[in-house]
């Protein structure tokens, strides 16, 4: 049954086009950066529109879908399906969010321009195309789509160890994405299954699958893939060192919605696909969970690098999301439902905080020319507005009430309280250490000791830093305020799977 | 010799017609512009005539002539067109030969086209003796062809070749008379009917001496395709012959000996799968790691990719061990399939990366990955072609070989060899090191000479067409799998 209805095509194949037309067509590096903002701009609209046209209460799951034959073998067949549900149209709006903010951000390159962008513009076609996909093999082509672009990225645009780091990061992803195919390729080959059909899987499940391979293994082959991404200790090394050296465009991306591609897989494969198996493994997951979340905690507390700090509370963050799906243990109650929906938030909400939170201290940077926490000081009174930023990032990071981190969080605690009370009140002490690192660092960059080097340093008020500062802020603090306006949208898209539990 | 093996045979004996005019014009003109054009042109009649055959097959089902030796199936047809494009576009891409080797064209071509037209007659013919002729007349052009360049190195290069492909010929046909000795036939068809009925099944490939022919056979092949253990040639004859035969043998020589490993083991040999299917996911797991672990240390470009090659048989050979006995599902194997697949994947890619070497190596007079500094600010356009190629030998999409390999891991899968598969994807993540060191290279390393390479536009639109290729492939691989479905289970027994 072919139906197009276009809209979600085109979010993710507008950046390719705009990446094309710049490539082909353009070279002043002016007119480059503006038509890779219009490009953005268009496709932030076009995901604007795709939240608001999805509607919770419609009795299909899955909609907006875009479906035809794509190609066959005489083992499998692969269709070129696209459609959201509650769970992906706020990713794709926060995709299309933070991207246009990575694009205003990166009017100071100078350096290969027209490369750049166009790197930049690829990424974000396979980032859309990750979270719109509804075939097993397209969700693989987009999730793999995403590494050359991220390597060029991060070792031509980046500092210090760029290289390095940009092999590490495509070395670990490639590794995980290599087990998830074999993961994929199992279930394509089952025959008793909706082959690689995600929306059909997502409502007949897998149970009961006949695969080569133990269905257990399966599980794991995914988990490792989305663990690696999300990332959980101990396979998060690759993300320090990926931010650390980042443009800060790209940071932005990675943390904003690279991450979120680990978390999303997981919700929707490992937690939606293969219910029974996840709450059997609830309990390790949950460990697991609690480790990421302390120990990416405390290493937080001794970091130096601006960066390299945020990145580290990242990974404890998203611990934040492992342990809300933990809430999977018990059944009944609506408690899975509650975890996994603040599991869902927290992607949401830690994509805008960290966008802000990097954008920060792009500037911070620039302006500054270091990260080095204690060359830094008294920045407060010379750079007021990213200051200002700074602190509802950082606030809103460490779960303040009134700001989207709370939400999520609340609800992940909620929900995982009830399934391991121990291990949920462990995982909740690093709220404690959160607001620990998040104040000290404000303290020590902001405030303390104005330092006479940073005399003439200023804002700067470049349109290119307010506008995407602004966006991100009122997304934060709208939240915080009105958190149903999302809320609505994901439990519509976590019901289903949370209704697996009940 | 009747009219219907004329007819069976056309395609080779218009190849074998065109090898021996354009040598002819060569010695009555000066213009070697014009060789090129010529053979160009008159390649569009063994094309022709190819896929006439293939239409023919597709209504009145197989051909078979002279003597019974040569069976036309459309698994040979799909052979015979891949060896033809390759042709095709080694000969576009020639018109960049290297400056000792321009006087020399006519030649080139000439060989090329023997050489051809000796992997076409491989891919249809089903007998032992005749197996063994045209291998022959397939590796001796490209044995004179690689001493070409008259440097040490090239003249190495050739020796080396000579010797090594002697010694796989006389393996092979040691082989074969041991087949011959036990079954008392060199028809495939019949040595499988023979083996049948002579219950001799028990013992691994049945008997003692039929396990030394089998095996014999295998490793005389296994030469031609590179694989681990017989792989020893390959990087100095990579490095010393001139890059475009090297781009010819490294994806024509390959194609073709595994078309007829297939045939051999398919058609001769089918009741013994489970025996060669073990043997086959051993030397996969060697050649993959093996190329892949050695490849990574290498500075010559042609070298690497001669490890590369090596690595890339091991895929295949993936391929080859996906049996349909081991399914678990029932059903055929899409082995064979998949490895046709594969087969033209690789071909576009690795005649992209050699085509673009050797263009730029015009310049540089290297082959060294150093040496690719700059080429980004010099040729926007190569450095490109040269990217999604490498990202094809990686396995990243949109390119032909990611979809290739997932075809091949979900053959091995299907015949309950998911651990083969994981050896697969491990060693896609390692191959990206080395992969990504010209990449590296290209576009991040400052180079001194920033002039624009002058490029010429027959070779050029050989390399962009080339990478068209690859990227149609990876985004809608149907246009091939409609072709490489039916081809590749055309060989399978019973079918």
């Amino acid at each position: 049954m072919d139906t197009f209805h276009g809209l979600l095509t085109s979010i993710v194949f507008v950046p390719m086009m705009g990446a094309l037309i710049i490539g082909v067509l353009i070279k002043d590096p002016v007119k480059v950066k503006a038509l890779a903002t219009l490009t953005v701009l268009i496709n932030l609209l076009l995901s604007t529109i795709v939240f608001i046209q999805f509607n919770p209460n419609a009795p299909e799951r899955f909609q907006l879908v875009d479906k035809f034959h794509w190609f066959s073998s005489s083992a499998f067949t692969a269709q070129y399906q696209m459609g959201v549900d509650g769970l992906s149209a706020p990713l794709v709006l926060l995709t299309g969010l933070l991207s246009v903010c990575a694009v205003l951000v990166s009017w100071n390159i100078n350096i290969r321009v027209k490369e750049y962008f166009i790197w930049i513009l690829i990424l974000q076609t396979s980032v859309m195309g990750v979270f719109v996909s509804l075939d097993f093999i397209m969700f693989f082509v987009f999730w793999e789509l995403e590494l050359i672009p991220m390597y060029f990225l991060i070792s031509i645009w980046g500092t210090g160890r760029k290289r390095y780091s940009a092999m590490k990061f495509l070395v670990f992803t490639f590794l995980g994405s290599a087990f998830m195919l074999i993961g994929i390729i199992t279930l394509l080959l089952a025959p008793n299954i909706a082959g690689g059909d995600l929306a059909k899987l997502a409502e007949v499940g897998t149970s009961g699958a006949v695969t080569i391979i133990p269905m257990q293994l399966v599980f794991w082959l995914f988990f490792l893939g989305f663990a690696i991404k999300l990332p959980i200790v101990p396979v998060h090394t690759w993300l320090p060192d990926a931010h650390t050296d980042a443009p800060t465009a790209v940071s932005i991306m990675l943390a904003g919605v690279l991450l979120k591609m680990g978390g999303y897989g997981l919700l929707r494969i490992s937690i939606g696909m293969f219910p029974e198996i996840a709450q059997g493994y609830a309990l390790e997951l949950t460990i697991l969970a609690v480790i990421t979340i302390l120990y990416a905690a405390i290493i937080t507390l001794k970091q130096t690098d601006l960066k390299r700090l945020i990145a580290y509370s990242s990974v404890s963050h998203m611990g934040l999301v492992l342990l809300g799906i933990g809430s999977i243990g018990t059944s009944g109650g609506g408690f899975a439902t509650i975890g996994l929906t603040g599991a869902a938030m927290q992607l949401f909400t830690h994509g805008t905080i960290t966008g802000l939170l990097f954008l920060s201290v792009g500037v911070i940077y620039e302006k500054t020319h270091t990260r080095y926490i204690p060359d830094l000081g008294g920045l407060a009174s010379r750079m007021p507005l990213v200051t200002i930023c700074f602190m509802i990032g950082g606030l809103a990071s460490l779960g303040l009430p009134g700001m989207s981190g709370f939400v999520a969080e609340a609800l992940v605690f909620l929900g995982a309280f009830k399934s391991f009370p121990i291990l949920t009140g462990l995982g909740a002490f690093a709220i404690v250490i959160a607001a620990g690192y998040i104040l000290w660092m404000i303290e020590r960059v902001l405030f303390g000791n104005k330092k006479d080097r940073f005399e003439s340093v200023t804002d700067g008020h470049l349109w290119t830093n307010v506008v995407p500062m602004t966006l991100l802020v009122i997304t934060i603090l709208g939240i915080g305020v009105y958190p149903s306006i999302l809320t609505r949208v994901f439990e519509a898209g976590i019901q289903p799977i949370g209704a697996l539990f009940s | 010799m009747t009219l219907h093996d004329v007819y069976i045979l056309s395609p080779e004996i218009s190849m074998v017609a065109l090898a021996i005019i354009v040598i002819g014009v060569d010695i009555t003109t000066r213009h070697k512009g014009m060789l090129s054009l010529i053979s160009l042109i008159g390649l569009a009649i063994p094309i022709t005539l190819t896929i006439l055959l293939w239409d023919d097959i597709d209504t009145n089902g197989n051909l078979i002539g002279i003597f019974n030796s040569i069976t036309l199936t459309t698994f040979s047809l799909y052979f015979k067109l891949l060896i033809l494009t390759i042709t095709f576009l080694v000969i576009m891409a020639s018109g960049d030969l290297p400056e000792s080797l321009r006087k020399l064209k006519a030649e080139f071509i000439g060989l090329i086209l023997l050489s051809a037209s000796g992997m076409m007659l491989l891919a249809g013919v089903t007998e032992f003796i005749s197996i063994y002729l045209s291998i022959e007349l397939s590796t001796l052009p490209l044995i004179a062809l690689s001493a070409f360049l008259m440097t040490s190195r090239s003249s190495e290069a050739g020796i080396k070749f000579l010797v090594l492909s002697g010694i796989s010929s006389a393996i092979l046909l040691y082989g074969m008379l041991i087949i011959y000795g036990i079954t008392g036939t060199t028809y495939l068809n019949e040595i499988s009917s023979v083996i049948q009925e002579s219950s001799i099944l028990d013992k691994p490939f049945g008997n003692t001496s039929m396990m030394l022919g089998i095996i014999l056979i295998i490793a005389g092949i296994g030469f031609k395709v590179s694989a681990v253990p017989f792989h020893m040639w390959v990087p100095d004859v990579y490095e010393g012959a001139p890059t475009h035969l090297i781009a010819f043998l490294s994806v024509a020589s390959k194609s073709i000996g595994f078309a007829i490993l297939l045939k051999i083991l398919y058609i001769a040999f089918p009741f013994f799968e489970n025996d060669w299917s073990t043997l086959f996911a051993i030397m996969a797991v060697a050649s993959m790691s093996i190329g892949n672990i050695v490849a990574m240390t290498q500075t010559d470009m042609k070298r690497m990719l001669g490890y590369s090659g090596i690595a890339h048989a091991g895929y295949i050979m993936v391929g080859i061990a996906s049996i349909t006995s081991g399914a678990q599902h029932g059903g055929e194997t899409s082995g064979p399939s998949s490895v046709l697949f594969y087969l033209a994947a690789y071909s576009a890619s690795n005649l992209a990366a050699f085509f673009i070497i050797a263009t730029i190596s015009n310049y540089t007079k290297s082959h060294k990955i150093d040496d690719l500094a700059g080429m980004w600010h010099r040729s926007p356009l190569l450095s490109l072609v040269l990217l999604i190629s490498l990202i094809s030998l990686i396995g990243l999409p949109p390119t032909g070989l990611f979809i290739g390999k997932i075809f091949l891991f979900t053959a091995a899968i299907q015949s309950n060899l998911t651990w083969l598969a994981i050896a697969g994807v491990i060693n896609s993540v390692i191959s990206t090191y080395y992969y990504l060191k010209p990449v590296r290279v290209m576009f991040m390393s400052e180079s001194i000479n920033v002039e624009p390479a002058r490029l010429r536009i027959i070779p050029t639109a050989a390399i962009v067409i080339t990478g068209i290729i690859i990227v149609a492939l990876g985004i809608a691989p149907q246009i091939l799998t409609s072709f490489s479905d039916i081809s590749g289970t055309s060989i399978l027994p019973l079918h």
